[in-house]
């Protein structure tokens, strides 16, 4: 359809998938919270962008980077890729990041709008960039987050590649400096190679709202870039809350985004008011997210009900614009004593519950192979080959059988591979927080 | 089943049976001793009627309400209002109700009558403010006492949900009374009823009653009770003033109420779990007491004359009595079952073969006519039992003697939905106990084909 409007801000949506029967006395409730954000209106480059955005583009340039000289080439490419996707009207600037942070373009602490010569002009000053130094990731993140600081766009976003560890950084500082971009701006974090750490670009994606992936082959780089660029001009809502009410006496077990990844948000709490707490979830555009929602509730006896909990989709005020409720859905707690309700399980619940342990399942494997436990890394990726079958997740399952020869996949049997290349292994490990949706009954 | 021949010699279409004035079609297979028929006093004891006052009563009914003349504080009598709704219970702390001291409601928000095993429902210990002032301007929570309710019916402090209108439904019309309750084990009201008045071509008056429970484990049970009862009173009231034979306009507004339950149905075809309910139905009109049914929701038939022996006047569709009709099981063990209530007749799409149970009787004495849910005839199953809860007083008070019903279940631990409509019939004229049936549209020839209850 049409629209005709400035890119309007879409249209949020709360689904609550949830058996609100429990035993008399039971007190956990789980409910499957889907998020779906719709008619936001197709966004494409040749739309003003009207500076709703502006993103940050930080790209490795330590020494590693030129063995081989593919690395450097591609991520060269890749971010003028990524230049060309820019939307007219979109902050940006590009970063060399080493063991300091450097200002590629535009320089001088400021950022530039995209149009024809500004975009020919970043890629002008990409031909400059060279290899040398080391990595101290904390400095390139520091220096994005101080020119995104001068932006008045609600969506700020950062496109971070490395090629290796954070060696020249104190990993106290990195966390420290994630803590403290964390809700300024969102970033997506992309590892090229196979020499850096998955945890660093996970735990930097994670903290920052982002994705994280791995992309083995520097030839692969432009697509990835162009992609992800794609997906940040897509964004119309910056800084959206999945704000959870609970009664009194009621505790929040866990909050999970569960898809399109298993991401453990119960920590990320900022407390709101009485007995309401927001849990931040980033930047939408056209999308659809799913959140695991695990309260303990109050026993109560047979034929009483009662409000688990409220969840609120909600957008700060920004500059005149008050805090807005965009969606809400309702958690229930119904106590019954039909054996038959009280004990099934939502299908939704079952699903999400089964994605959640896969993740787990698989990063406690790969952890348990790498001590050089053989069965207990046997027995974990069993399960995980197991439940990425049941589930139908055939992504996670290919990426498993690089690792693992599968024996038996509905019994979980498996032997571990002998011979596993590194990017097999760091592709299965950085993506095994990726989810499938609950299959259609 | 074939064959409504009954204990009773399947009497044919206009062929009296004994101690009633006719039976203008053939007679559901009734329960009981077909003695009971034949025994029937039908003579008006003077000193019985009408009673003003509930005389307290021996035995369950006495036993009801200890100390609460009146379970609900409302609806005294028929001078009382044609409707009573007693849905906030507490909710209004200021206002006053006219009856029970706050707390004391069927919900268990305090000390009820007959909540004493669930003083405080909520176990969360919570101890807050006195009610008054907790909530000024806005309703207060039931559960806790301290938070506002919120638009969606929860409160806003301890979550709780709050009693909904369908919780505890009462109404009266001069010459009917229902009360609809949820019970103490079920989290929402799944029955339904309606009641209406009507007048005949001739003007004189025709009353309606329809009970309805739907089928828990469908979906959306509540707007299947809710969609029957509703279309099966409309049908009523559209056919009967324009002269439709009552049992025919039955029949009509039992189809009318399946084709409502139908409709909630998803458009898709084998659609698992599509909306159910049972319904029972009463039409007095023109000295004529018509019954439909397809369920297990019952009618009973309690005369004015106490001496008299009350009957049933609905066979259920349920594993139980097809057992017992077979032959294949004694009554006792037939309900002792696990499978007894299983019913195997009811409105909604998942019911293929749809068979409308319709009976009409001619009574020659004045009784009451109990249309009840199993939330309440689990708890007095037997005529004898019915007619023992219900008060002496029924006919002039329908409201307080459904009251009385549904507090008796609620007694008796009310695990169920309990609805019950209590009809009043009055004989027509005077008429001599035991006389022959007396001529007239009433005795005409039925459509024997849907008359013929299938039992």
């Amino acid at each position: 359809m049409a629209n005709f409007a400035k890119p309007s801000a879409p249209r949020f949506s709360v689904d609550v998938y949830q058996n609100e029967f429990l035993p008399e006395g039971g007190r956990d409730v789980h409910a499957i919270v889907t998020v779906t954000a719709t008619g936001g209106g197709s966004v494409t480059r040749g739309t003003p962008a009207d500076g709703t955005a502006a993103v940050v583009i930080m790209v490795d340039c330590s020494g590693s980077m030129e063995y081989p000289p593919e690395k450097m080439r591609g991520a060269r490419e890749a971010t003028a890729a990524a230049i060309d996707t820019l939307r007219d009207g979109t902050a940006f600037a590009v970063i060399a990041g080493t063991h300091v942070a450097k200002e590629v373009y535009p320089g001088q602490g400021r950022l530039a709008v995209a149009d024809p010569a500004t975009r020919a002009r970043a890629k002008e000053a990409l031909r400059g960039l060279s290899a040398g130094g080391g990595t101290a990731i904390g400095t390139w993140l520091r220096l994005a987050d101080g020119l995104l600081r001068g932006s008045t766009a609600a969506i700020r976003h950062g496109i971070l590649l490395t090629d290796g560890r954070n060696e020249h950084e104190e990993p106290a500082v990195l966390r420290a400096t994630l803590d403290a971009c964390a809700g300024r701006f969102t970033c997506d974090a992309r590892g090229v190679g196979t020499d850096w750490e998955v945890k660093e670009v996970t735990g930097i994606a994670s903290a920052l709202l982002g994705s994280a992936d791995i992309v083995a082959d520097p030839a692969h780089l432009t697509e990835d870039f162009t992609l992800m660029m794609e997906n940040v001009m897509g964004k119309e809502v910056a800084d959206v809350s999945l704000r959870l009410w609970t009664p009194v006496g009621v505790e929040i077990q866990y909050v999970k985004q569960v898809a399109p990844t298993v991401q453990d948000l119960t920590a990320r709490r900022t407390d709101t008011g009485p007995r309401a707490g927001d849990y931040p979830t980033g930047s939408w555009g056209d999308e659809s997210r799913e959140y695991h929602v695990c309260v303990r509730v109050p026993g109560a006896a047979v034929g009483q009900e009662m409000l688990a909990s409220r969840a609120t989709l909600v957008r700060p005020a920004t500059g005149g614009e008050p805090e807005a409720v965009l969606a809400q859905g309702l958690v229930r707690a119904v106590w019954t004593n039909d054996v038959a309700a009280s004990t099934a399980i939502n299908p939704q619940v079952a699903h999400y519950t089964g994605q959640a342990e896969l993740a787990q399942a698989i990063q406690q494997g790969l952890e348990a192979r790498k001590m050089g436990d053989v069965d207990g890394a046997t027995a974990k990726l069993g399960r995980a080959v197991q439940l990425a079958s049941v589930s139908g997740n055939a992504d996670t399952a290919r990426l498993l059988s690089k690792v693992v020869d599968v024996v038996d996949a509905v019994a979980g049997t498996v032997r571990l591979k002998a011979k596993v290349a590194d990017a097999d292994e760091m592709t299965l490990e950085t993506r095994s927080t990726q989810t499938v949706r609950v299959k259609k009954f | 089943m074939p064959a409504p021949a009954g204990p009773h010699g399947s009497p044919g279409a206009g062929e009296p049976a004994p101690g009633w004035g006719s039976v203008a079609a053939a007679a559901p297979t009734l329960v009981g001793d077909p003695a009971d028929w034949a025994t029937a006093p039908a003579q008006h004891r003077p000193e019985q009627e009408p009673e003003q006052e509930p005389e307290p009563r021996p035995g369950p009914a006495g036993a009801a309400y200890p100390g609460h003349e009146n379970p609900y504080g409302a609806g005294q009598g028929p001078a009382d209002g044609p409707e009573t709704r007693h849905d906030r219970p507490g909710g209004d702390p200021a206002g006053g109700h006219p009856g029970p001291p706050p707390g004391a409601t069927p919900w268990g928000t305090g000390e009820g009558a007959h909540e004493a095993p669930h003083e405080n429902p909520y176990e969360n210990g919570y101890d807050g403010p006195p009610p008054s002032g907790a909530a000024p301007g806005g309703k207060t929570c039931v559960a806790c006492r301290a938070g506002h309710v919120d638009t969606d019916g929860y409160c806003e402090h301890c979550g709780h949900a709050q009693p909904r209108e369908r919780d505890h439904v009462e109404e009266e019309l001069g010459s009917v009374a229902a009360v609809s309750d949820r019970g103490l084990r079920h989290h929402r009201n799944e029955d339904s009823f309606a009641v209406s008045a009507t007048a005949l071509p001739d003007g004189s008056a025709a009353t309606v009653a329809i009970v309805c429970d739907g089928v828990s484990s469908a979906s959306r049970p509540d707007e299947a009770s809710a969609a029957a009862a509703a279309a099966a009173n409309e049908a009523l009231l559209e056919a009967l003033p324009r002269g439709a034979h009552p049992q025919e306009a039955m029949h009509e507004a039992i189809l009318a109420a399946a084709a409502a339950v139908n409709a909630l149905a998803p458009e898709v075809p084998g659609a698992q779990n599509a909306p159910a309910c049972t319904l029972v139905g009463a039409v007095v009109s023109g000295g004529l007491l018509t019954i439909g049914w397809v369920g297990d929701s019952r009618a009973y038939w309690v005369p004015d004359d106490r001496a008299a022996l009350p009957r049933r006047l609905t066979e259920d569709d349920s594993w139980a009595a097809q057992m017992v009709a077979a032959g294949l099981m004694g009554e006792a063990e037939a309900y002792a079952d696990v499978r007894a209530h299983a019913i195997t007749g009811w409105l909604g799409a998942d019911a293929y073969d749809l068979e409308p149970h319709t009976a009409i009787f001619k009574p020659d004495h004045p009784g009451v006519v109990v249309v009840c849910t199993d939330g309440l005839w689990n708890y007095a199953e037997s005529a004898r039992e019915m007619a023992q809860v219900l008060p002496a007083d029924a006919a002039v008070r329908p409201l307080h003697s459904a009251q009385v019903l549904v507090g008796h279940a609620l007694d008796g631990g009310g695990h169920d939905n309990i609805t019950v409509a209590v009809v009043p019939f009055a004989t027509q004229t005077e008429r001599e106990p035991g006389a022959a049936p007396e001529p007239g549209p009433a005795a005409a020839p039925e459509p024997e084909v849907e008359a013929r209850p299938q039992v």
